[in-house]
C-alpha cells in the first residue's frame, strides 16, 4: 500500500527558488528582444489644467524618435478598470501631476532622458484640490457633477438595513467619538514597473512584463487597440514584488509600450526608474474615519456610526472596490446591535491611488482598533477585556448580516496572544518603569479579520478557470493566470496538486502565465489564490487522477513511476489529457450589492497582534521592539512561506505606521527617492513571533483561507495603542513620525482627546 | 538612469602629482571624484553638471592612516571602512569611528571617503561634528604647495568651502590630546541604519568635581554649515553642572541654531532634539 | 575606452565610456543580468557586487575605477553548478520571496560571513542594513544567514 505523501503542510523549497538565489531568474529588464527599442513617458508637471501647446526643442534629432500621442490610439483613449474616466494619454486636460501625455521611443536608451526634457508643454493652470476636506467642500469640482461632484462612489452599510434609533444614544452610558487618519503609502516593490511590448498587424499585441493580473492587461489592450482578446497576448515575467502596485497599473504601462511598438514597428521596452515609478504610479488610498459609538457601562457596544472616507486621487481606478472592502472591515470583529457605515471615495488632483495589500482594510481597521482602546480608556476597562465582551463568535452575524457558521474563536486567539507576548506582566512593568526612564515603553494590541476572495458575488462573476494537463513526458502541469511575485503561488499550487495526485512535489510543473496558454483563473489579489484558485487546482487534479484511474492504466494505489507510465499510455491512446474546472462556491453565498448586505466573503482569517514599542524622549523616535502575531488561517499550506508572508506584512505595516510618509508639494511627490521615502531596514525590524491556528474552511484547498493581506491590517493600530501606553498621548494618525510625537509631547496646552458626553449632551 | 554616460569624461592620471598638475593647468575644468557615492547619485538622477571628472580613487598618496606620537593623520582618500578598522583611531577618536559607522550601509562605507564627506560640504554630513570637536586640521594641496588650516575655517557658507579650483583636500590631522575628556556623539536620523541625519551632536568635555573645565560641542543640520556651538560652550565653561546651567545651555543652543524645515524634518524638531542630546551628555558628566 | 578587469575569475575587456556605471557594464556589456537596479542611488543594495573583496554598490561606481580589479557577481558564487551554501540556505529557509533583492542580499551575506564567520544578530542586522527587502520583513533572511554561518567552516 503506497504511503500517502504529505506535502501540504510542509515547506518544500519554492519552485523558482534556485533561479532566484543564483541570479538566473529573468525579470523584464533582464530581457532583450531582437530589434528592441526603448520607451519613455512625457508627463504633466502641473496638477490640473488645460494643455495649451506642445513644442519640440530642435536641438533633439526628433526624426530618430517615435512619438505617440492620444491621436495615435486606434481604439478608446481609456484605461479600463471599472469606468472610462482615466485616459490612456492626456490630450486636452490633465488632472494630476505626472499624468502621461506623450510617449517616446528610440533605439538608444540613453538618448531618452534628454528628449523627454526637450518636450516643452505649456498649460493653462486650474485650481487643484489636494485634501479630503477641500474635495468635500466642492469649492472646485474636479470630477463628476451634481450628485457625484468629486465623489467616485458611496456605500451605505446598515446592519439589518436599520438606521440607529435615537433612544440608543439617549440611554447609552457612554458615547465615545473619535477621528482617525491614515496617509498614502507607496508599495515600493524593489523591481520597478516595466514591460516589453510587440505589435504586428496580423498577430496583434504581445506584452510581457512585471504584473499581477495578465488578463486585466488583456482587457485594457482590447479597449485601447480595438482588438479582440485573442489578439492581445500578455505574459507575466518574473516579478520583483507587487503588493497591489502591479494589479491595476500594468494596464497603463502595458498600453503605453504597446502603442510605441505599434507606431515604431519595433518591440519596445518601457521600464521606469525609481523616481518615475514613485511619482507616477498608484499608492494606498489615504483615509479619514470618524466613529461615534454608544457603549454600556459594562462595556457592551450598543451602536456604532462610522463615517469612512478615502481619497482616490484623480481617477476612479479601483476606488469603489477599495471602499467596499474598507467598509466591510470597518466594524471590526465585533458584535454590533446597530451599525451604520457611511462610506465615500472622493477625488483629488493627486496621481490616482490604487491597490495596495489590505485594500481599504488597513485604513478602516486602524480606526476601529484605535477607537476600541479609546472606549476602553473612557469606560475604565482594559483593552483586552473590552474586546472580549464584544467579539464575534461562531453563530453570530456580522454587520452585513453574514452568519458565521465556520468556527470563530477570537477569545482563544486573544488569550494565546496575551500569553505568548507576556502582555499583562509587561504592561505592568512598563507602567512602573516609565516615570523614571527616558525611554518610555508600551505594549498594545489589535484584533481584526480579513475576508478572503472577492466580495459577495465577485468570485461567481470572475468565474475562474483552472486547467491541468499532462505534458508530452507525462508530467502534470498546472495552467493558471495566478502569478508568482514572492508570495509563493507557484509553490503552493504545486503542493496542492502533488498532494492530490499522490506525486512528489518535484514532479509537478506550473506554466508561466501566458494568456495564449493559460485560462483566466482571476487576478492574483484579494488573498484568493490559496483559497479560491487552490481549490480549483485541487478539484482539477482530482479529476485528472480519476480520469487516469478510470482509463484502466493506473491502479488505485500507485507509485510515481506508475503514474508516469499510465500518463504516457493515456497520451499514446488519446493524444492529450487536459482537465478544466470552473469555479463553484462550496456553500451558497448570498450578497446584495444594492443593500450592501449578506455574505461579504466566503471565509475570514482572524487575528490578534501585540506590539511592544519604545519611545525615546530625547529623539521622540518610536521603535517597535517586539512583535507577536497570532492568527487563525484555515490551513497552513507551507509553513515557511506562510510565516514569511506574515513577517513581510508586519514589516510593511511598521513602515505604514512609523516611517513611510508621502510628501506632495503642489500635487507632485517631493520624496520620490529611496533616500527620502523611508522603509525599514534590517536594523529597524523587531523580533517577530508568528503563531498559526487552523480551523479548516470548506472553501479552500485542504481547508486553506487567505493570508496575503491579513498581516498588514493589524500592526499599525497595535503600535499606536502601545505608544499610547508608553507616552500617555493618544495619537490617531499614521504615519506617526518623530516630529509629530515631538509636537504633542512638548505641547503643554494640548487638549485631551476623550469626549465623554452624558446621555443628555449626546442627544442629537 | 537619466544621464548619458557617453557625454561625460573621466580621467585617472594615476598619481597625485599628475592630478595636481592637471588641476593647475585647467583649474575648474575637472571635478574630482573619489568614491563616487555622492556624484554618481547625481549622475543617475540626471543632475551631474560637471562633464569632466578626474578620479582620486585608488591613489595611495591619499589613502593612508598614519600614527605619530602626537597626532593621527588620515588621508582624504581613506574610506569609512578604513577608519572603522583602524584600531588606534577607533580607540582614541571614537566619535569619528562612530560617525563612519553611520554613513550609509557597509557597501557605501567601503567606497565613501572622509575627504569626499568633508568637501561635499553638506551641513548634514556625518563626520564633520566629530572633526570639529576634535579640532581637526585639514591640509589642502595643489601644484603650488600645501596649506594647513583648522577644519573649523574650512566651510564658508552653504556648500561653499575655501578650496581653490586647483586644490584638493590631502589629509586630516587629529591631535592626540583627548586624555581626560569624556566623549559623546549621537545622530538622529530617519531610521536606525542608512539614514540621512536630521540632526547630530558631538561633544567632548573635561569636568572636575562637577565643574566643566572645557567643553566642545558641534552639530549637524543646525546651521547652513557643520558648526561648533560657541555660545553654548560659553554658557557651560567654568560652571557647575546644575539644572539651571543645563537649562541655560539648552537655551543658548536653541538661540544659536538656525535649522530649516525641509522634506526630512522641521526646524523646531532639530533644535529641540539637539538640545536634548546636549542634556543627555551633560547628565553623564 | 578599453577597461580590463577580472570578473568571476575570468579576465574581460570592455569598451565603454569611463563614466558608465559598473552596473550597466555588467548588465549590458557583459550580459550578466543577475545584478539588479532597484533605485540607482545606492540605497537599496540590489546592485551590490564584490570588488577586491569589498561589498560595493555597482550603481555608484564609474567603470574606469574598476580597472585591474577582481569582481564577483552573483553569477560567480555557485561552484560548478552546485549552489553555494549561502544560496542553499536562502532557498531552504525562505530567504528569497520575489527574489529581486536576493543577489545583492546573498553577496552582502557572503561579505558579512567573511568578516564575522559566527555573526551575532546585531552584526547580521548591521551587515545587511544596506540591502532593502520589501517582501520578507528580514526574519527569514536572518535565519538563512544564521544557518549559513553554521555550515561555513571558521578559517
Amino acid at each position: 500500500m503506497e504511503e500517502r505523501r504529505q506535502i501540504v503542510g510542509q515547506s518544500p523549497p519554492r519552485k523558482e527558488g534556485a533561479a532566484k538565489v543564483t541570479g538566473r531568474a529573468q525579470y523584464v529588464d533582464d530581457l532583450t528582444l531582437p530589434g528592441m527599442w526603448y520607451g519613455a513617458t512625457v508627463r504633466s508637471t502641473i496638477p490640473r489644467g488645460r494643455i495649451v501647446s506642445i513644442a519640440f526643442d530642435p536641438a533633439i534629432p526628433w526624426h530618430e524618435f517615435t512619438i505617440v500621442s492620444a491621436a495615435d490610439i486606434p481604439g478608446e483613449n481609456t484605461i479600463i478598470h471599472l469606468t472610462r474616466d482615466q485616459p490612456c494619454l492626456a490630450s486636452t486636460r490633465v488632472n494630476h501631476a505626472a499624468e502621461p501625455i506623450l510617449l517616446l521611443a528610440h533605439p538608444n536608451r540613453s538618448a531618452l532622458p534628454a528628449a523627454v526634457a526637450a518636450v516643452q508643454i505649456t498649460y493653462e493652470e486650474l485650481p487643484a484640490v489636494f485634501t479630503i476636506e477641500d474635495s468635500e467642500s466642492q469649492k472646485e469640482i474636479i470630477w463628476g457633477e451634481g450628485e457625484t461632484a468629486n465623489i467616485f462612489k458611496t456605500f451605505l452599510l446598515q446592519k439589518n438595513q436599520q438606521p440607529i434609533p435615537e433612544e440608543v444614544w439617549q440611554v447609552a452610558d457612554f458615547i465615545v467619538e473619535g477621528e482617525y487618519r491614515t496617509g498614502a503609502q507607496e508599495q515600493l516593490y524593489i523591481e520597478n514597473n516595466g514591460v516589453i511590448a510587440e505589435y504586428s498587424a496580423e498577430d496583434g499585441v504581445i506584452v510581457r512584463g512585471s504584473m499581477q493580473c495578465p488578463y486585466y492587461v488583456v482587457e485594457a489592450l482590447e479597449h485601447v487597440f480595438n482588438l479582440p482578446a485573442e489578439k492581445c497576448r500578455v505574459i507575466q515575467t518574473e516579478t520583483g514584488g507587487a503588493f497591489g502596485g502591479k494589479e491595476d497599473f500594468p494596464s497603463v504601462i502595458g498600453s503605453h509600450a504597446a502603442l510605441l511598438a505599434m507606431k515604431s514597428g519595433h518591440p519596445v521596452k518601457l521600464c521606469y526608474d525609481r523616481a518615475e515609478d514613485m511619482a507616477a504610479t498608484t499608492k494606498r488610498h489615504p483615509s479619514r474615519t470618524r466613529i461615534r459609538t454608544a457603549v454600556s457601562r459594562d462595556g457592551k457596544l450598543l451602536a456604532g456610526e462610522i463615517d469612512f472616507v478615502i481619497d482616490g486621487g484623480a481617477y476612479v481606478t479601483l476606488s469603489p472596490v477599495v471602499l467596499s472592502r474598507g467598509t466591510i472591515h470597518a466594524p471590526g470583529p465585533y458584535n454590533w446591535p446597530y451599525l451604520t457605515v457611511h462610506a465615500k471615495a472622493i477625488a483629488t488632483n493627486i496621481p490616482p491611488h490604487g491597490a495596495f495589500r489590505g485594500f481599504g482594510a488597513p485604513q478602516s481597521i486602524f480606526a476601529i482598533e484605535r477607537h476600541m482602546d479609546k472606549i476602553a480608556r473612557t469606560i475604565g476597562l482594559t483593552p483586552e477585556e473590552l474586546r472580549r465582551r464584544n467579539f464575534l463568535s461562531t453563530g453570530d452575524y456580522t454587520a452585513t448580516g453574514q452568519l458565521l457558521s465556520d468556527r470563530v474563536d477570537l477569545d482563544r486567539l486573544l488569550t494565546r496572544a496575551l500569553k505568548e507576548s507576556n502582555y499583562e506582566a509587561k504592561r505592568a512593568q512598563f507602567a512602573k518603569e516609565n516615570p523614571h526612564s527616558p525611554i518610555k515603553r508600551g505594549i498594545g494590541l489589535a484584533s481584526f479579520f480579513h475576508g478572503a476572495g472577492f466580495t459577495g458575488s465577485g468570485e461567481r462573476r470572475l468565474a475562474s478557470v483552472v486547467t491541468i494537463e499532462l505534458t508530452p513526458t507525462g508530467q502534470p502541469r498546472i495552467l493558471v493566470s495566478s502569478t508568482e511575485f514572492g508570495q509563493g503561488t507557484n509553490t503552493i499550487l504545486c503542493q496542492i496538486a502533488a498532494e492530490t495526485l499522490h506525486l512528489p512535489y518535484d514532479d509537478v510543473l506550473i506554466a508561466r502565465p501566458d494568456t495564449a496558454l493559460v485560462p483566466n483563473s482571476g487576478p492574483t489579489v484579494a488573498s484568493r489564490t490559496a483559497m479560491v484558485v487552490g481549490k480549483l487546482v485541487e478539484r482539477a487534479a482530482q479529476k485528472l487522477l480519476d480520469t487516469l484511474i478510470h482509463s484502466g492504466h493506473l491502479p488505485e494505489s500507485f507509485t510515481a513511476e506508475d503514474f508516469r507510465r499510465a500518463a504516457m499510455l493515456y497520451l499514446a491512446q488519446h493524444g492529450e489529457l487536459r482537465v478544466t474546472i470552473e469555479y463553484e462556491p462550496a456553500t451558497k453565498i448570498f450578497w446584495d450589492d444594492e443593500r450592501f448586505s449578506g455574505d461579504a466573503y466566503p471565509a475570514y482569517a482572524w487575528a490578534v497582534y501585540v506590539a511592544e514599542v519604545a519611545v525615546d524622549t530625547a529623539s521622540y523616535t518610536a521603535q517597535v521592539t517586539n512583535f507577536h502575531a497570532v492568527q487563525e488561517v484555515g490551513r497552513v499550506l507551507n509553513p515557511t512561506l506562510a510565516t514569511g508572508q506574515i513577517e513581510g506584512g508586519i514589516a510593511q505595516a511598521i513602515g505604514y505606521a512609523l516611517y513611510e510618509k508621502c510628501l506632495w508639494q503642489n500635487g507632485t511627490l517631493a520624496n520620490n527617492q529611496m533616500t527620502n521615502y523611508i522603509i525599514p531596514t534590517s536594523a529597524d525590524v523587531p523580533p517577530m513571533h508568528v503563531f498559526f491556528e487552523e480551523t479548516p474552511s470548506p472553501h479552500g484547498a485542504f481547508g486553506a483561507k487567505g493570508i496575503g493581506e491579513l498581516p498588514i491590517d493589524g500592526p499599525a493600530p497595535a503600535i499606536l495603542n502601545a505608544i499610547e501606553q508608553a507616552t500617555g498621548i493618544a495619537f490617531n494618525q499614521v504615519p506617526l513620525l518623530p516630529e509629530d510625537i515631538y509636537e504633542r509631547m512638548t505641547d503643554e496646552s494640548a487638549q485631551t482627546d476623550a469626549v465623554v458626553l452624558s446621555p443628555a449632551e449626546a442627544a442629537v | 538612469m537619466r544621464s548619458n554616460a557617453a557625454q561625460y569624461d573621466l580621467i585617472a592620471p594615476g598619481t597625485l602629482e599628475a592630478v595636481l598638475e592637471i588641476l593647475a593647468h585647467s583649474p575648474g575644468r575637472y571635478t574630482p571624484i573619489a568614491g563616487g557615492t555622492e556624484l554618481m547619485v547625481a549622475l543617475g538622477a540626471g543632475h551631474l553638471e560637471p562633464r569632466k571628472l578626474i578620479s582620486l580613487w585608488g591613489l595611495d598618496e591619499l589613502r593612508f592612516i598614519e600614527t605619530a606620537p602626537n597626532a593621527v593623520v588620515i588621508g582624504a582618500g581613506s574610506t569609512f571602512t578604513d577608519i572603522r578598522r583602524h584600531t588606534l583611531l577607533a580607540r582614541e577618536f571614537p566619535l569619528l569611528a562612530e560617525a563612519a559607522s553611520w554613513t550609509g550601509g557597509i557597501a557605501n562605507q567601503n567606497r565613501g571617503t572622509l575627504g569626499g564627506n568633508i568637501v561635499n560640504a553638506s551641513p548634514a554630513a556625518d563626520s564633520p561634528p566629530a572633526l570639529l570637536v576634535y579640532e581637526a586640521l585639514v591640509t589642502l594641496i595643489s601644484a603650488r604647495g600645501e596649506r594647513t588650516i583648522p577644519y573649523r575655517d574650512f566651510h564658508l557658507g552653504y556648500k561653499k568651502t575655501v578650496l581653490a579650483p586647483d586644490e584638493i583636500l590631502h589629509r586630516i590631522t587629529l591631535l592626540r590630546n583627548m586624555q581626560g575628556y569624556k566623549q559623546y556623539i549621537r545622530k538622529v536620523g530617519t531610521r536606525n541604519a542608512q539614514a540621512i541625519s536630521k540632526t547630530a551632536l558631538a561633544a567632548i568635555a573635561r569636568a572636575n568635581q562637577g565643574i566643566i573645565e572645557d567643553i566642545r560641542i558641534a552639530a549637524a543640520s543646525l546651521r547652513e554649515i557643520p558648526t561648533r556651538l560657541p555660545a553654548t560652550e560659553h554658557a557651560l565653561i567654568g560652571n557647575l553642572i546644575t539644572p539651571e546651567t543645563i537649562a541655560a545651555a539648552r537655551a543658548a543652543l536653541i538661540a544659536e541654531s538656525k535649522p530649516i524645515d525641509d522634506i526630512r524634518s522641521t526646524a523646531r524638531y532639530r533644535a529641540s532634539v539637539a538640545a536634548n542630546l546636549l542634556e543627555e551628555f551633560l547628565l553623564t558628566l | 575606452m578599453n577597461i580590463t578587469f577580472t570578473i568571476n575569475g575570468e579576465e574581460k575587456t570592455v569598451e565603454a565610456p569611463p563614466m558608465k556605471r559598473l552596473l550597466d557594464v555588467l548588465r549590458e556589456d557583459l550580459h550578466l543580468s543577475g545584478t539588479k537596479e532597484g533605485c540607482g542611488e545606492g540605497e537599496c543594495g540590489a546592485c551590490a557586487v564584490i570588488v577586491n573583496g569589498d561589498l560595493v554598490n555597482s550603481c555608484l561606481i564609474p567603470v574606469l575605477q574598476v580597472e585591474g580589479t577582481q569582481i564577483t557577481t552573483i553569477e560567480g558564487l555557485a561552484i560548478d553548478q552546485r549552489l553555494h551554501p549561502i544560496q542553499q540556505c536562502f532557498l531552504e529557509e525562505g530567504g528569497a520571496q520575489c527574489g529581486i533583492c536576493t543577489p545583492g542580499m546573498i553577496l552582502a551575506t557572503h561579505h558579512l560571513l567573511q568578516k564575522y564567520p559566527r555573526p551575532t544578530l546585531l552584526q547580521i542586522q548591521e551587515g545587511l542594513s544596506g540591502n532593502l527587502c520589501r517582501c520578507t520583513g528580514y526574519s527569514r533572511i536572518f535565519e538563512a544567514v544564521k544557518t549559513a554561518a553554521n555550515v561555513t567552516p571558521v578559517p
